[in-house]
């Protein structure tokens, strides 16, 4: 009977497949792998959110090498997989030459917005908006007057971060120093959780009592580290807040996971082109729950939800690292 | 000593080896609740089910085939060159170089510039530990290694720090001019109606890797240099009683060697990358060992077990696209063959040969 009934399952799951595969949409993760607890993990919320509301089905390949990239796409592209989503500065060079060749894929680039073609479309973050939220919030808790940024790989986009997380710190405390160091400089450094342990602890002996990671896989030593030494933490991309209840501040959300969400959902129709997410269209933001209730005082929340409104009305400007590759709040 | 026939030797003791590791990856498949039989049709028909498959296949089989000559010509002189892969990341070096900063007119004058170049890198990266080993006795097992990871920090400052485009993110060079864009296999088997996949990256290079087989076979068994190297590999007393240098043969055996590997960048690099990026050799310097010992040192064999790993890597990479078999796992299956073919060949061989023996007195 069991095996009559998973048969016929296997039957139906044939028929149903083969009726939609051409149109499955395809994910292709970065090097952190998809179970970072942080930025491709997002991806997959996103990805899996989507799959849970519809039915649907998804393809998901984790990168293992930088060479592996321009194979995963032409791969899912052959393979009629559309949209193929992928994560990541990491794809754009890969998506330059390979995306003229498949006109009818969509190709969904996130992270990038530099690229041109008419199959793409390219979604970045205003990182730099929610990281000075977080910055803001990061001044407030501190009580050594020493904040610290732990990056992962040193790139124009994690200095983007640092710089606005910077920025907010000195707008509430002025005269607060801003401990910043990056993790390394290949992509290694997006899954280093030990050496970001390393640096967390090189920060604390500078006094610092509250550390936000923009690491990926690196943050998880990050926050575990913050959470063993009794001081604060921020985590990035993904709500953290609950991997240390009580003892992650908050996370600056960066809503990967919608992006990939609503791409997936307007399947085919999906409209190309630059898009960029920030705070007025709630692409990033912090996070509030139960877990980090206790250490968000009142005073704290309509502070940081103050600036916010006046990012969004524009009467408040975030200097971004890109403008000139350059930092007023923070010296690399 | 008794010695079992050489058939037996060539083809037995691998198959065997390879048919132990294929069930003990089964049983690991097994184990995470996949289905074994379909991880293999998806390796085999993702390997070699296409001619895009076959593309990759030979894609990865012509990284494997320079390494593994250079693997087995230094294995030929008594040296184990561990160090295939930073001499092939500093022959990625090289190529990009020269398809950076020199405007070539052809992509076949580029080819052979490049090759010499990656080769000279190569080379180059390999004569220090070689000069180490011959002069003082450091041996060249440690050096080679340490020399890769001090390759890898040269190509990371060097892509960081000095090639990486204003303003790119990711640590690597501009694409390289398209008048360089070495000929695929598409385009070389079109004339003769032959229409090979597009997309794959198998390129002329392969072309050159074979080649390198027919000249290391003559290096090897048809010159002088070659008596002396394998005399030297299994005697270095004797050799040195004959009158031959060990320095010289030393020095000479690992660079041919660095050469061969760094050789290896015409393809990865120049052929399907198109530019120089970190990790771009994935691994192939450490196969080429593996390929050397389970292709017996021969070039043949060489080229046979290339192609096997090939299969594999392929195959591999197809196994991930469409299993949810996680990649940690194919690393593993990948890592069993080795295992098997490489490190533990007299596991098979010993009670092999032993058998052999055993059925020969009972004939006599």
């Amino acid at each position: 009977m069991s095996l009559m009934k998973s048969l016929m399952g296997a039957a139906a799951a044939i028929a149903v497949t083969a009726g939609t595969a051409f149109a499955d949409p395809a994910v292709i993760f970065d090097l952190g792998g998809k179970f970072d607890k942080s930025f491709n993990e997002a991806a997959y919320n996103g990805a899996k959110r989507w799959a849970d509301e519809t039915g649907g089905t998804f393809r998901e390949i984790e990168l293992q090498s930088e060479a592996q990239r321009e194979q995963a796409l032409r791969r899912f592209a052959e393979a009629g997989s559309n949209p193929v989503i992928t994560m990541g500065f990491g794809m754009a060079d890969p998506l330059s030459s390979v995306a003229p060749d498949y006109p009818d894929t969509k190709f969904v680039a996130i992270d990038v917005n530099w690229l041109d073609g008419e199959n793409l479309r390219q979604v970045s973050f205003a990182e730099h908006e929610g990281s000075y939220l977080v910055g803001m919030m990061a001044a407030m808790a501190s009580k050594s007057d020493t904040v610290g940024f732990i990056g992962g790989m040193d790139i124009p986009l994690i200095r983007h971060f640092a710089c606005g997380y910077a920025q907010g710190a000195k707008a509430v405390n002025p005269d607060i120093t801003v401990v910043a160091n990056m993790t390394g400089t290949t992509p290694a450094a997006w899954n280093d959780p030990v050496k970001g342990s390393e640096l967390t602890k090189a920060q604390i002996s500078q006094g610092a009592d509250v550390v936000y990671a923009a690491a990926g896989g690196t943050g998880v030593g990050v926050l575990q580290t913050a959470a063993d030494e009794g001081i604060l933490s921020i985590g990035v991309d993904s709500n953290q807040n609950h991997l240390h209840p009580g003892k992650v501040l908050t996370s600056m959300l960066k809503r990967v996971d919608v992006a990939v969400y609503e791409a997936m959902k307007a399947g085919t129709d999906l409209e190309t082109g630059k898009f960029t997410m920030g705070l007025a269209e709630e692409g990033v933001g912090y996070a509030l729950d139960d877990n980090n209730a206790p250490l968000v005082s009142a005073d704290m929340k309509a502070a940081v939800d103050a600036a916010r409104e006046q990012i969004i009305k524009g009467e408040l400007n975030v200097a971004s690292y890109y403008a000139d590759n350059s930092c007023p709040a923070l010296s690399f | 000593m008794e010695k079992m026939p050489k058939w037996a030797d060539v083809v037995l003791i691998p198959l065997i080896s390879l048919l132990l590791a294929a069930a003990l990856s089964a049983l690991v498949i097994l184990g995470i609740g996949e289905d074994p039989i379909e991880a293999v049709k998806t390796m085999i028909t993702g390997a070699l089910g296409s001619t895009y498959g076959w593309g990759y296949t030979l894609y990865y089989a012509t990284n494997f085939l320079f390494t593994g000559l250079a693997v087995s010509v230094a294995y030929h002189a008594g040296l184990f060159n561990i160090g295939g892969e930073g001499q092939a990341m500093l022959g990625g070096l090289g190529v990009a170089l020269i398809c950076l900063f020199i405007p070539w007119p052809h992509w076949s004058i580029a080819l052979i510039v490049a090759a010499i170049a990656a080769g000279l890198f190569g080379a180059a990266w390999a004569a220090i530990p070689a000069y180490l080993q011959a002069k003082r006795g450091s041996h060249v097992v440690i050096t080679t290694i340490m020399f890769n990871f001090i390759a890898f920090s040269v190509l990371n400052y060097m892509l960081v720090n000095v090639l990486k485009p204003q303003g790119a993110m990711d640590p690597a060079t501009a694409r390289f001019p398209e008048a360089i864009h070495l000929p695929s296999l598409h385009e070389i088997l079109l004339p003769l109606g032959i229409n090979f996949s597009k997309s794959a990256p198998a390129n002329v290079s392969l072309l050159v890797a074979i080649a390198a087989c027919f000249v290391v076979w003559l290096l090897i068994w048809r010159t002088w240099l070659g008596h002396e190297i394998r005399a030297f590999g299994k005697s270095e007393s004797g050799a040195r009683y004959a009158g031959m240098s060990p320095l010289k043969i030393t020095m000479i055996a690992m660079l041919i060697s660095g050469a061969l590997c760094g050789m290896m960048a015409i393809n990865n690099v120049m052929g399907e990358a198109e530019r120089l990026v970190l990790n771009s050799t994935e691994g192939a310097g450490f196969i080429g060992i593996a390929v050397a010992l389970m292709g017996r040192n021969h070039p043949f064999g060489v080229f046979l077990a290339a192609l096997l790993f090939g299969f594999l890597y392929q195959g591999g990479a197809e196994l991930a696209l469409w299993s949810s078999i996680p990649r940690e796992l194919i690393v593993v299956i990948q890592a069993l063959v080795i295992l098997f073919t490489g490190a533990l060949d007299n596991m098979v061989r010993m009670p092999l040969e032993k058998l052999f023996i055993a059925v020969r007195k009972e004939k006599a």
